[in-house]
């Protein structure tokens, strides 16, 4: 059987010293919120107090973080080894994705020094929806860094621990099943508190059952389009044959939500707002589109074999979940008469220098812990 | 506790200050002075302090002693809680027990014990005309015992405003060539407490003020506290949209004076004066209790060459006739939108991303064809 092996090669790569400037600027940007305040480097207000530092880093960002669960959830629940090959680097992912999630709530949270009162149980609200949400997420950080250890150790040469840990890992593997399933769905949850502030087109009793399924559809996207970028920079064994099969079951799934989400808008009588041409009904038409193209293009088998098909739906998929949280959490949502927002420079800057670091990271791993499988 | 009342035995009115009511005067001075509320603890601390506590020395020159009066109706403190227990008044010819030689001597050994130590207030004007004979207390001039006590002080004040600069008796003709303190104890910081009188609050609180930091507050060119005379009445009167409105009462009983329209034109010295009176108003009775508020235009009694010097219908000189151009914002700015920076830097990640999609895109097919 192929072991996991480091890739190898040049760290100080263009890529990699491109990143570190970025990552670099961005502290500048970091360091000013955290001495003048967050009203110095961002737009948000009183009106929209959540950014993007809440909608693309935290809710975007976990559910881009969902490759691992979504594939643990094909692996474990519904017995499909076969999809195995993919796990650690999708695993891998995830751990980016929630570990600087965390450190973009830190950045983001105004009075970021009380926030260790969360994990005190004294003060916990237990009617809160973001208290599950920041509980759920803090335990999964945790989770996830123990399902990745066996890397480190295979790395380190530690075998005894190694083996001693792959003992007690199932439980680790429930919980990373578990965790996600209750706070993906809380991300949607925390929005029906925004009532008829949100338009009609995303509010709705099923956001939670919405949040749900899209991060796991999105979370098999993000593995074919992580498989397929690194297979095209790196020499890795062909898996186009594993990824046309997520891409199916993908496919089903997008399916399933697609009728949710229009038979729930239509239930509800507001299918009409999606085509007043306005810029709501054309977000709206976007999001679905987005999903509609790539779930008619993975129907046909003969295209799940071709690998640029596969990545550019994968994109797709992506994109179209990543505007559907963009939709609830900002587009769509108006605190009322006169509010704007749009992020500033600085504010941008921020999450940019947040996925440097996680592209910088990912470079690392790659080649000196063993995640990929080689051919 | 039981409320108190002035029909009450005195013994049961001076039985004592419950805490609470002690903390809510330190608290009152605090906020009058435009001081954080936390200093209102460091007062209290200053005046529980038996050490700390200041000797006063009151002196009483030409005046009619309306700001002693004044001061003693002010309930918070009562008077009797403020000369027993917030300072130590040691002389004061108004409250005096003894007479005569007796009180002499309670002030000269006063002097002499807490000398360099004491706060001197001096209420009204010296007359400086003929050697100061127009005002002779114990035999002697006032003016020269003003000199021979401020030598002494710790700090000096003048309250009121003859003390500060004469006052109605150094009106012209001024026969007796009344002179406010400042004039005569030349080279002498004395804080001036001006007004007919004067707004109780704004002594004490200088006093607590010195008493609490060991300094004076700070101080306008005139030597007044700016916490109380830094604006114009005019800036904060209660009717002053009437007047940025142009809606004036023009005589006395007409319908704009009935429905308490701006007294500009009946000679309110407001636009020219510096106090607070609307801001803090007088005798804790609550709304409208002070001139302008019942009706009365202000005569300008805390302004030199004002008060008594002006004739009480005159209009006053206005710098600033037409109200501001932009009044302070009421709403705040509700968000920010697109900046032209963000606009392009998120172009820019949408272009490289775009990019790199199309060439790995590229790069999959090709390795599609070789297989």
């Amino acid at each position: 059987m192929k072991e996991e092996q480091p890739l190898g090669g040049k760290i100080l790569t263009p890529t990699f010293l491109f990143c570190l400037l970025l990552f670099l600027i961005s502290l500048l940007f970091i360091g000013k919120r955290f001495i003048y305040g967050l009203g110095a480097v961002t737009h948000m207000s009183d009106g929209y107090p959540w950014g993007i530092w809440i909608a693309f880093d935290v809710v975007i960002g976990t559910a881009f973080g969902c490759g691992g669960y979504a594939l643990a959830l094909l692996i474990y629940v519904f017995n499909k080894g076969e999809y195995h090959p993919l796990l650690r680097p999708a695993l891998m992912t995830s751990l980016f994705g929630y570990s600087l999630a965390g450190v973009a709530v830190v950045i983001d949270v105004g009075r970021y020094w009380q926030l260790y009162n969360i994990f005190l149980p004294w003060y916990m609200n237990p009617n809160s929806v973001l208290l599950e949400v920041a509980l759920c997420v803090g335990a999964y950080v945790v989770v996830l860094w123990v399902e990745f250890t066996p890397t480190f150790l295979t790395k380190l040469g530690a075998d005894t621990a190694k083996s001693r840990l792959k003992k007690i890992m199932f439980i680790f593997i429930a919980l990373g099943i578990l965790l996600p399933t209750l706070h993906q769905s809380s991300l949607g949850t925390v929005m029906l508190v925004a009532g008829s502030k949100l338009s009609p087109l995303w509010w709705t009793g099923l956001l939670p059952l919405l949040f749900l399924i899209s991060c796991i559809f999105l979370g098999w996207g993000i593995v074919v389009f992580e498989s397929c970028v690194s297979a095209q920079r790196y020499t890795l064994p062909d898996e186009t044959h594993l990824l046309g099969k997520l891409s199916a079951v993908m496919a089903w799934l997008i399916a399933v939500y697609l009728v949710v989400r229009f038979a729930d808008v239509a239930v509800r009588g507001h299918l009409n707002l999606a085509f007043k041409g306005d810029l709501l009904g054309n977000m709206f038409l976007l999001e679905n589109l987005l999903l509609l193209v790539p779930m008619g293009v993975l129907f046909v088998p003969a295209n799940r074999r071709k690998a640029p098909l596969l990545f550019l739906s994968a994109v797709s998929v992506v994109l179209a979940a990543t505007v559907y949280r963009l939709n609830c959490y900002i587009i769509g949502f108006n605190p009322g008469d006169g509010w704007r927002y749009f992020p500033a420079f600085g504010e941008i800057f921020i999450s940019m220098g947040i996925v440097a670091i996680e592209i910088m990271a990912f470079l690392w791993f790659i080649k000196r812990l063993p995640v990929y499988r080689r051919g | 506790m039981k409320k108190q009342h002035f029909t009450d035995p005195i013994e049961e009115r001076l039985k004592g200050v419950s805490r609470r009511d002690f903390m809510k005067f330190c608290g009152i001075m605090a906020v009058s002075m435009g001081l954080p509320l936390g200093a209102g603890t460091q007062i209290a601390e200053a005046i529980t302090d038996p050490k700390r506590r200041p000797p006063v020395i009151w002196l009483h020159g030409q005046e009619c002693t309306g700001c002693t009066e004044s001061l003693l109706r002010t309930s918070h403190p009562t008077l009797e809680h403020l000369i027993l227990d917030l300072i130590s008044l040691d002389y004061h010819e108004t409250l005096n027990a003894g007479a005569g030689h007796q009180a002499e001597a309670a002030l000269h050994q006063s002097v002499k014990e807490n000398a360099g130590k004491f706060i001197l207030v001096v209420e009204g004007s010296a007359p400086l005309k003929d050697g100061g004979k127009y005002c002779m207390i114990g035999g002697r001039p006032f003016v020269d015992i003003v000199k021979e006590t401020a030598a002494k002080a710790a700090a000096v004040i003048a309250i009121g405003s003859c003390a500060s600069w004469g006052g109605v008796q150094s009106s012209p003709p001024n026969p007796t060539g009344a002179t406010g303190i400042p004039e005569v104890l030349k080279g002498t910081t004395v804080v001036s407490i001006p007004g007919c009188p004067p707004n109780p609050y704004n002594f004490l609180s200088t006093v607590l003020y010195f008493l609490t930091f060991g300094k004076l507050p700070a101080l306008d060119e005139k030597a007044r506290p700016k916490f109380a005379y830094g604006r114009l009445i005019h800036e904060n009167c209660e009717r002053r949209p009437h007047f940025d409105a142009g809606r004036f009462a023009d005589m006395f009983g007409d319908e704009g004076h009935r429905l308490g329209y701006c007294l500009y034109k009946l000679g309110c010295k407001g636009p020219i004066t510096h106090a607070n009176c609307p801001a803090i108003l007088f005798n804790e009775v609550g709304a409208g209790a002070w001139p302008v508020g019942t009706g009365h235009p202000c005569f300008g009694c805390t302004e030199q060459a004002v008060g008594f010097k002006i004739p009480l219908h005159t209009q006053a000189e206005i710098l600033q006739v037409t109200p501001d151009a932009a009044h302070a914002p009421i709403e705040t700015e509700k968000g920010k939108g697109v900046s032209a920076g963000a606009a392009a830097l998120l172009g820019g990640i949408a272009g490289v991303a775009i990019g790199a999609g199309a060439v790995i895109t590229k790069n999959l097919g090709k390795s599609d064809e070789g297989e």
